[in-house]
């Protein structure tokens, strides 16, 4: 998409809003609508816009595979880690209380936190890894094709 | 009333994007009605008062199947072919799968029924509770990832499951001991 000025200029504008409105969602996840799933596909979708009009091998300059492909595995890690570090505590597994013995409600609050930011790392790395997987297979079409 | 008109609107319109997907050719325009068909039922779950699920049914149905849909579309033709079979046994097969699925809806309790199983339930408790436990204002979070932590993590492990399953099947990721002979491959 080299020749169209108006998509690139506005994507660059769209893009850092985008990003910005996918960790509004994610924190501000509990007090309104949203939260890790919702914010993992607004953050995947900042990077495939990228790759769309920019062009596949910028986006991987910027994200590369390697690390979209770890994302996917880390935020599975993230979230069962927490469950596990709970347990070290001596809480139940995913018990958020163990956060903040003395005040249990204040764990949660961190608990949550956590489990969503593994939840947002996860939906981001699989996201992005399935667009690159199938844009990877053949370059993109050309403009006159549509 | 008005709320009524609303819905009837949307479902008339949905109904119509269903029948505009199935006469269509063009695969380019299939999928973009996909995504207006997204995008509506998401508005339906606004007015049902589930703005979670709409966002969810917003972001990922109508955004990212969308460019899902348009990268398979570049692997694929872009026309549909057209079938020579007749339609009859499809439809006669969807007409009653159709119709048990509203004869299966007549035995569900009405829209905001008090004593759906859905509010005198857990629900209730978990409404009556969670102030008091978590203190954090949006429950369905609360639900998600604390009450039901276990199920919220067993679909983080779905969604990385599929991930990988996409990556094995379709991303041409080789196995790192043949890394040399895949460098020889590329630049030849």
């Amino acid at each position: 998409m080299r020749h169209h000025l108006i998509l690139r200029v506005v994507t660059k504008l769209l893009i850092g809003p985008i990003i910005l409105f996918a960790l509004y969602v994610q924190f501000h996840g509990d007090f309104s609508p949203g939260g890790g799933f919702q914010a993992g596909v607004i953050m995947a979708v900042a990077f495939i816009l990228y790759g769309i009009v920019f062009g596949l091998e910028a986006a991987q300059h910027v994200f590369p595979a390697w690390l979209v492909h770890k994302l996917m595995a880390l935020g599975v890690l993230i979230y069962a880690g927490t469950g596990v570090f709970s347990l070290f505590l001596g809480y139940d597994f995913l018990d958020y209380g163990a956060f903040s013995p003395h005040h249990p409600s204040h764990g949660q609050h961190w608990g949550i936190l956590a489990v969503e930011f593994g939840v947002l790392v996860t939906v981001t790395g699989v996201m992005v890894a399935i667009y690159y997987a199938f844009a990877m297979r053949r370059p993109a079409i050309s403009d006159e094709e549509w | 009333m008005i709320e009524t008109f609303i819905n009837l609107t949307l479902f008339v319109m949905l109904v119509a994007t269903a029948v505009a997907i199935t006469r269509m050719r063009r695969l380019f325009g299939v999928t973009m009605m996909a995504g207006v068909f997204s995008l509506l039922s998401a508005m339906l779950f606004v007015t049902l008062d589930a703005v979670d699920v709409a966002f969810t049914e917003a972001a990922v149905g109508a955004g990212i199947s969308t460019v899902l849909m348009l990268s398979t579309l570049t692997l694929t033709s872009r026309i549909e072919k057209p079938t020579t079979r007749s339609p009859m046994v499809p439809l006669i097969v969807t007409a009653i799968t159709g119709a048990a699925i509203i004869y299966g809806t007549l035995d569900m309790p009405n829209f905001g029924d008090a004593n759906s199983p859905a509010q005198v339930g857990v629900a209730a408790r978990y409404m009556a509770e969670s102030p008091a436990d978590i203190g954090i204002p949006n429950v369905v979070t609360v639900v998600l990832a604390s009450y039901r932590g276990f199920d919220t993590m067993g679909e983080t492990a779905v969604v990385f499951t599929a991930g990988a399953g996409v990556l094995m099947l379709i991303s041409g990721l080789r196995r790192r001991r043949r890394k040399d002979s895949n460098k020889k491959e590329e630049t030849s």
